[in-house]
Formats: structure tokens, sequence, C-alpha cells
């Protein structure tokens, strides 16, 4: 990236050293504004994909609410998400989980694990 | 004051502003602008001034570059020159220096530049042409079509959209929004895209057409 744009943004980059990963179950904290009332809107579930780079990134978090699966893309660098929390942690062996999507019930938020019994086998 | 500044295309972002909104920018080097030559009505028959931008080393300039920038007191032979009209006489003289300094954040501006050349180009690419079906067998995909009528009028219209080459065009945008100048580095930051490529020359006016707030 140019040099000249990075020293721009840098200022509005959050340098979180990974917050959270993929896989990881969530609660997004973000400021909602109403009217001139400002409030704190949860939204939790798990982090399905992270993109972009610099104040460009964005984590998708996808749940189930009601039934329904609803997936909603933040902007990491965002002043707006306040927080994020990391509830449960856990290694999945893919960096984007859209195979959560057709899934239906508690599979549907079963993040599949990386096996490591075969790598330290093998060392 | 002279309101128009010659710079260089560095890049977009995105920048988030005091409602938190992300606002897509183009990042401009602009300036600074030595003033090169004022043409007045009894020298020329039109109020003007030279401007300059950028640099080129004493071995790159023509002698004829040179001298034209030594008469305006400059110590660098400016690697682009251009001129912009005035209502009325020059306040300013050779050698004194425009910078961002000439806008404010939140003005509307006019951003000139060259696009980005796309070379030759069919109808569907340079005039947005529906083109036909791409299976079936239709044999007719991005093709023109029917460029005229029969023995009337006997000739294809003028302005008929035909194939050719796209991009490379002087274009002027207008309206765009100051959203920030950081004048340390001769930085504007001009919300929305700007023609040409990254390093590309460009020049930021004044808006000609701006609405009064």
């Amino acid at each position: 990236m140019n040099q000249i744009i990075k020293d721009i943004t840098a200022a509005q980059v959050k340098n979180l050293i990974t917050p959270f990963k993929v896989g990881d179950g969530v609660r997004v904290h973000t400021k909602v504004r109403e009217g001139d009332k400002e409030r704190v809107q949860v939204f939790a579930g798990v982090v399905i994909a992270i993109k972009g780079s610099g104040i460009h990134e964005t984590f998708t978090v996808r749940r189930i609410s009601y039934g329904e699966g609803v997936e909603r893309v933040f902007p990491v660098n965002s002043p707006n998400v306040e927080k994020v929390e990391v509830e449960k942690n856990s290694k999945p062996g893919k960096a984007r989980l859209y195979y959560l999507r057709g899934r239906k019930g508690k599979a549907a938020m079963a993040v599949k694990e990386k096996r490591f019994e075969d790598t330290a086998a093998k060392a | 004051m002279i309101a128009t500044l010659l710079g260089k295309k560095i890049g977009m972002t995105q920048i988030y502003d005091a409602q938190n909104v992300l606002i897509p920018v183009t990042v401009v080097e602009a300036g600074p602008c030595p003033v090169v030559q004022i043409k007045t009505v009894e020298t020329d028959g039109y109020h003007a001034v030279q401007l300059g931008f950028g640099g080129r080393k004493p071995q790159n300039a023509t002698k004829a570059e040179a001298q034209h920038a030594k008469k305006a007191g400059l110590a660098v032979t400016p690697r682009v020159i251009n001129e912009v009209r005035l209502p009325s006489a020059a306040t300013v003289k050779p050698g004194d220096i425009v910078t961002v300094a000439a806008f404010t954040e939140g003005q509307i501006v006019d951003v000139l530049g060259v696009s980005k050349g796309k070379s030759f180009q069919g109808v569907v690419k340079r005039f947005r042409v529906a083109g036909g079906p791409a299976a079936h067998g239709s044999m007719f995909h991005r093709r023109i079509g029917s460029v005229g009528m029969r023995q009337t009028p006997g000739r294809v219209w003028k302005n008929q959209r035909m194939p050719g080459h796209m991009g490379s065009d002087y274009r002027t945008v207008q309206n765009l929004r100051v959203v920030k100048i950081i004048a340390d580095k001769n930085l504007l930051l001009i919300k929305g895209a700007i023609p040409g490529a990254n390093g590309d020359d460009v020049i930021v006016r004044a808006a000609k057409k701006a609405r009064k707030a």
C-alpha cells in the first residue's frame, strides 16, 4: 500500500492484535443512534469470515435468530463498533466458514475443528 | 487569492468523519505551486497566472524551461506548468507560492485530469450497448447492430455509436467536497473518484458551478 495513504488512515485503524479469529463465538457491541439518543446494541454469533486489510477490514458474524439465519458485516475500524467480546474459541480448518449457511438446528453453529493428532504424529 | 492547484493523484482510501460515517476519498498531493508568470491585459490581452508543479533535474530541463523558471526566481524548474485565467489583475507576483491553504475543508471543488486509457473497445463497453444473447445459436454476441435505415437517408447519421478508442480523455469531475486538508504534507482528501491512474497529474480548482449553501 502507498505509504502516504497508510499514514492518513493510521490514526483510524484499530491496532488490536487479533482480538478474535474466524470461528470464534463473539458478542459485538455497536453504538446505535435513535433520534438524538445513543444506545449500545449487541449482536452475538459466530465469526464466519474476516476480509480486507487496513481501514477496509471487515468481519461477518452469523447467528440463528428465531430459526432464521442472520448475517451482519461489521467494519473492524468503525468507531461505532465499540467492543468485541470473545465468548468461545475454536480452531476451524478453513478461513471462511460459509459451509455453516446451509445447516439447520444444532449443527448450524457447530464449527468443525482442525485435527491436531496427525501433525503431532509426524513430528 | 488563486483557488487552483496543480497536483498528483495518490490513490483512494476511506476515512471516518466526525459522525462516524465512512467516506470514500481520493488523496491528492496538491502543490506547492510557484507562480511562474503573470499575464495581464496590457501584455497578453487577458489576465492569468502561470502555476508550476513538481521539479525537473537541471540536466533534464530544456534551456527554454530553465530560463523561464529562472526569470520567475525559482530554484527548481517545474515539471508541469499550467495557466489559470483570472477576472482581474493578479495580486500575486512571480515566485509566490500557492499551497493547499488556498482551500478550506468542506469546500466544493472541481478536479480535472486525463482519464485512464481503455484502448480500442467495442460498443458494449464503450457505449453501454446491450449486446445480443450469449447462447442458443444467436451468433450475435457483442456486435454493433444496425447503423441506419435504407435509401432514405442513405447514409449513417453523425454520432452513430461505433467501436473505437476509449479513455485517455481530458475530463472534469465537478462538485466534489474537500473532506480534509493535511497542510504539512500538501495533501487534499477529496470525496469520491477523480480521473486518471494513481500518480497522474490533476488540477484542483474551486467549483465553477457550486450550489450556494
